[in-house]
């Protein structure tokens, strides 16, 4: 399809100022938060209304030409990375909050709303949106449900699936049809729990309807350092063993706390081989009783220290060493290469021992952000990607980090999603039939295979050439991708 | 593998029509099966269970009870409280038909609680889609979507879910008062952190439960005011299995109807509401399909329960562009049409 038709078609019902095609002004648009994967697509279109997104799937459809959303682009699985010969459908305009029901405790939003935007927006209330990725300042909502998005308090709270009501989604053929409803359960089948997570493979997201919850009236965080991970580990499950299921439970290893306190200045014990961050959330009774109970477990299970934010400040303060994690590591590197495999949270100590032998291995450091509670672990591999050998060394790094994942029970995957980056992976989590069945899902939904094709789920014959690759060749992923 | 999945997986590669239930105690629910249906009852047992990481795995036909017996030693439970119709209520029977109980409110659904499942396709191939791990974005969530569809997306054969700490303390406060106050009341008490676990109206009296820490919950009662049920784990549990003597059903027959759960009281006519008013109960005629309209004009669905309904799949009709995707999802999981005929989409199979 030459570019010059493609536009003319498409501007029959978009404004051409909304038409990006020229090499400067498609630029900035040719990768998401996974910078490693790079392609400019042939065509951005910034759309401002639901007749515009209908008319570009219909006429994609027609010309079969492929369409990828894009929400903020902070996705960190190459999920917007854009098509060579397709359409970039930029959803940021679509950045209204609809509605507000307070008494119902939701908010009808569009898909380019920020999330901490809608937590920002109802605050008054006192309610909030809950699930809250470290991306929260930035990533959209629209981009939350693509990939199902998770949080640090999500062990309590529930990922997006859990908080989204109903969704108003328009489909290849440039229909749009609402799934889920107000109610809490739809009659039919559960296309809404289908929809979520479906990395824009199966519609586009038009609008959005969020449940809200009351904001707790009290937050209470301890940190606790370890000398050892397994310590650090045992004593997550002596809180959960104890039936506490605190708000946040999160894990850092010594270089990722290194790193933290260098940049943040939140108070991080340097000499720490693991540190724990609990949040517990409540009425002032309920809090003031779980966090002396966390309290003595973490004593008991060999904390060498252990602190409780005692003012507003200081919650935020030891949070933002959290959050800031991938920043920090920013800075001491080059760059780096986030992971997110979840593992049963047993075998923590072994998957930190084995990861610890590949950083030799490899040559490469690696600091660890663990969303402990949930078994959801985030390796940052530090590289240059400068360096040729040392990119490979990192995708060789990373693969075989989700590879242990699986080999322990665990999934590639906890939140981030499998976007272009671990679509290999994917051949070694699921069989061919079951890959030939999320096929035929998708062909359900798009029968052309317009939307977001060539990712989160590998075709058999690639899942082949992956196979052999890997008993001839080690791995080296997507060898038909550009690098660098 | 067992034999009878073994024979499932055979019968269905071989295009053999099959109807399969659990302990066939929500035979009332859809449509009658078309074919002489299989029991999943022998396929039984607890695959996996570590308190610590909080999910339990077991096979489709394990027994509820069992179930909950081994998750209360450990002091666990299913966050959802699914129903029990019978004693051979079992964990797939659950999952297939979806339905949660008081708690939902709280903790979440059926489907919310899924992690994981492994389901024969209609092709009589064994998959497993999700896993044992809370978070697990690596595919389409087919675990999500086999909840609630009846076994007619494919037969469940194992499935994984979160369980979660039997609360501290629970505590039930009941005030006499009309729907329309009961429902203002929990408007208000809404916006405000109290540990509330399940709110219904039965009787002319709101019933609130408030589960957690001791403390948390004596101080949150206290503001909520109200007397304290003495018998608060029977009243849940009778709401929850339909027994409490508010469902006895006489000549008129039982309907729920889930909707928003501020919906005004007058807008439908209910002898009683759970989930906090998202769930009224209704008794009219089960072959009076007006109830249909007035669920879809509320933007919600109704579902006949009663156990004398003569035709039909009692289900609420789907609005024509959700029924076509509905169709092709199911011809994608079973294209030959072959699990569970006559159970869920009238007129399609």
């Amino acid at each position: 399809m030459q570019t010059r038709e493609l536009v003319a078609a498409l501007a029959a019902v978009v404004p051409a100022q909304r038409i990006l095609f020229e090499e400067q002004d498609i630029a900035p648009y040719e990768c998401d938060g996974l910078t490693m994967y790079k392609t400019k697509p042939q065509v951005v279109v910034l759309p401002e209304t639901r007749e515009e997104v209908c008319h570009v799937l219909r006429t994609c459809k027609d010309l079969v030409v492929p369409v990828v959303a894009r929400g903020a682009g902070t996705g960190l699985s190459g999920g917007a990375l854009p098509h060579a010969e397709g359409v970039l459908l930029v959803m940021t305009k679509f950045n209204r909050i609809l509605d507000v029901d307070a008494d119902a405790r939701t908010a009808r939003v569009e898909p380019g709303v920020r999330n901490l935007a809608i937590s920002e927006a109802v605050s008054h209330l006192n309610l909030y949106y809950a699930p809250d990725p470290s991306s929260q300042i930035a990533c959209s909502i629209g981009g939350n449900i693509a990939e199902n998005s998770g949080g640090v308090h999500c062990l309590k709270y529930g990922l997006t699936v859990h908080n989204v009501l109903s969704l108003t989604v328009a489909l290849d053929d440039g229909s749009i049809i609402t799934v889920g409803s107000d109610a809490l359960d739809s009659a039919g089948y559960d296309l809404l729990a289908l929809t979520i997570g479906s990395e824009g493979l199966l519609a586009v997201v038009l609008e959005i309807t969020v449940r809200l919850l009351p904001k707790p009236e009290e937050m209470r965080v301890v940190m606790a350092a370890f000398d050892d991970v397994t310590k650090a580990g045992d004593s997550v499950g002596g809180i959960i063993a104890a039936g506490i299921i605190p708000a946040g439970l999160e894990m850092m290893d010594g270089p990722a706390v290194a790193a933290v306190e260098d940049f943040v200045k939140a108070g991080y014990p340097l000499d720490a081989e693991a540190l724990l961050l609990c949040e517990v959330d409540g009425t002032r009774e309920e809090v003031a009783e779980e966090l002396s109970r966390v309290e003595s477990i973490l004593k008991d299970s060999g904390a060498t220290m252990l602190r409780v934010a005692t003012t507003e400040e200081d919650r935020l303060l030891f949070w933002k060493g959290r959050k800031s994690a991938f920043p920090a590591v920013g800075r001491i590197s080059p760059d780096y290469y986030c992971m997110d495999g979840t593992i049963p949270r047993k075998h923590l100590s072994l998957v930190l021992r084995r990861m610890r032998e590949m950083s030799e291995r490899y040559g490469l450091r690696c600091a660890n952000v663990f969303h402990a509670g949930d078994g959801n672990l985030h390796p940052l591999i530090l590289f240059d990607a400068n360096d040729p050998d040392e990119v490979k060394r990192a995708e060789e790094f990373g693969a075989e980090i989700l590879e242990l994942s699986v080999e322990v029970g665990g999934t590639i995957t906890g939140e981030h999603g499998v976007g272009i980056e671990k679509i290999n992976e994917m051949c070694v989590q699921f069989s061919s039939d079951e890959l030939t069945q999320f096929h035929s899902i998708k062909a359900a939904f798009d029968p052309t295979g317009i939307l977001n094709p060539g990712k989160a789920v590998p075709t058999l014959q690639r899942c082949a050439e992956f196979g052999k690759m890997h008993i001839h060749h080690g791995r080296m992923p997507h060898p038909e991708l550009e690098r660098f | 593998m067992s034999q009878l999945v073994e024979d499932l997986c055979r019968r269905l590669a071989a295009k053999e029509r099959v109807a399969v239930v659990g302990g066939n105690t929500k035979s009332f629910l859809g449509g009658q099966l078309l074919d002489e249906p299989v029991s999943m009852l022998e396929h039984s047992g607890i695959v996996n269970y570590e308190p610590t990481e909080l999910v339990l795995t077991a096979k489709s036909g394990t027994s509820l009870r069992d179930i909950e017996s081994c998750l209360k030693d450990a002091r666990q439970m299913l966050p959802f409280e699914p129903p029990q119709f019978g004693a051979e209520t079992t964990i797939g029977g659950v999952m297939a038909s979806g339905l949660s109980g008081p708690r939902r409110i709280h903790l979440g659904s059926a489907r919310d609680c899924v992690l994981g499942v492994r389901l024969i396709n209609g092709l009589g191939q064994h998959l497993k889609f999700g896993g044992e791990v809370m978070k697990n974005v690596a595919g389409y969530d087919l675990s999500r979507l086999s909840v609630g569809a009846y076994g007619t997306l494919g037969v469940l054969t194992e499935v994984s879910v979160k369980v979660l700490p039997i609360p501290d303390k629970e505590r039930t406060q009941v005030v006499e008062c009309s729907q329309a106050e009961a429902m203002e009341t929990l408007t208000r008490f809404g916006s405000r952190p109290y540990p509330i676990s399940a709110a219904a109206w039965v009787e002319g009296a709101l019933s609130i439960r408030l589960s957690g820490a001791g403390s948390g919950v004596d101080s949150a009662a206290a503001s909520i005011g109200g007397e304290t049920r003495a018998d608060t784990d029977q009243f849940w549990d009778s709401l929850r299995d339909l027994n409490h003597v508010q469902f006895d059903q006489e000549n008129k027959w039982l309907w729920r109807v889930s909707v928003a759960p501020t919906t005004p009281s007058d807008a439908i006519d209910s002898f009683g509401f759970d989930w906090g008013g998202g769930l009224r109960w209704v008794k009219t005629d089960p072959e009076d399909f007006s109830l249909f309209q007035l669920a879809e004009s509320l933007g919600g669905h109704a579902t006949c329960f009663a156990r004398e309904r003569k035709s039909g799949t009692g289900m609420q009709p789907l609005e024509p562009g959700i029924l076509r995707l509905n169709q092709r999802v199911k011809e994608a999981m079973d294209p030959f049409g072959l699990i569970n005929r006559g159970r869920l989409l009238e007129g399609y199979h």
